[in-house]
């Protein structure tokens, strides 16, 4: 198993989800710089959470025209799976990995809280370590979260069951209140029509170890693992 | 030559900055104002001296970078 963060200026998760790797899959994840152009052969790829090149022009805009983004959509039209998380889910839509868009809250606020999440689809290699419609607690840390994609792309993403995570409450309803960013139909992760790519707004590898509040990020490490061993 | 790129949102889409400085507006007094919708101004100075190339280079570099035509929409203007 071999897996690799993606390091750009201004990730600032790129860290947190290699001790989730390393400390869950039981590997050490290779830390790629956003120059580099040679990529070894990988098993999963971790676009981490951060401000990219500080945000400039649009969430994820500049990352996703940067050197090592041209591998990393090499490797995952070869189904190797990537997996965004915050500003990389940013960066996987504006890098065309993902349909959609992540706009800036509703609210306009920055919001950094835990949230509950409803589990739409366990049937991935990131996600069946849980079960649908379990409600899971993520913390979340963004400005620009609100997932946009118009009327067609959204019918087909709910269509093929793209779906991963949704914004709800503790007990699993969704609705309009517990939709804490404004985003379409509480979207709050999404896979690729193969489900080799997720990104999620949400941040699970902030919760893998009891001390720091909790552990339901650990399923999805679990998931990989057992996917990719 | 100099390009003036307005970048927009999408009719539609909801833009919840500009309805804070529509509040924002109104607050201040300012009577009669609908709707604002907030964009983006980039400016460009190009080599190119044919309009009809530099255009089509613009609007290149929109759809892949200055744009996000997911949801949003872009002029381009040529001077000089």
């Amino acid at each position: 198993m071999k897996a690799a963060v993606i390091v750009f200026p201004g990730s600032n998760c790129d860290r947190d989800v290699a001790v989730a790797v390393d400390r869950i899959m039981g590997t050490k994840p290779i830390m790629l710089w956003h120059r580099e152009t040679e990529v070894p052969d990988l098993d999963l790829i971790v676009v981490p959470g951060g401000f990219s090149y500080g945000d400039y022009l649009r969430s994820g805009a500049m990352a996703a025209h940067s050197p090592v983004m041209r591998e990393v959509k090499a490797q995952a039209e070869k189904g190797v799976r990537v997996l965004g998380i915050c500003n990389g889910f940013q960066i996987l839509t504006e890098a065309g990995l993902l349909p959609g868009a992540l706009m800036r809250n509703r609210g306009l606020k920055f919001i950094c809280k835990d949230v509950h999440l409803k589990v739409e689809s366990a049937g991935s290699d990131f996600t069946r370590g849980y079960r649908d419609g379990e409600v899971v607690r993520y913390p979340v840390a963004h400005h620009d979260g609100n997932y946009f994609a118009d009327d067609e792309t959204l019918a087909r993403v709910e269509g093929q069951g793209q779906v991963a995570f949704r914004y709800a409450h503790p007990d699993g309803r969704v609705d309009d209140a517990a939709n804490i960013n404004g985003s379409r139909n509480n979207i709050a992760g999404l896979f690729n029509e193969r489900r080799t790519v997720l990104g999620l707004m949400p941040h699970p590898e902030r919760l893998i170890d009891d001390h720091l509040g909790g552990t339901d990020g650990v399923p999805m490490f679990k998931s990989l693992l057992e996917a990719l061993s | 030559m100099k390009a003036k790129v307005h970048v927009t949102l999408k009719p539609g889409v909801l833009d919840p900055q500009g309805k804070a400085v529509s509040h924002a507006l109104q607050s201040l007094g300012f009577e009669g104002v609908q709707e604002v919708r907030q964009g983006k101004y980039i400016e460009l100075d190009l080599d190119e001296t044919d309009p009809a190339k530099a255009r089509e280079a613009v609007e290149r570099m929109c759809r892949e970078l200055l744009a996000n035509t997911v949801i949003e929409n872009f002029t381009v203007d040529l001077e000089g």
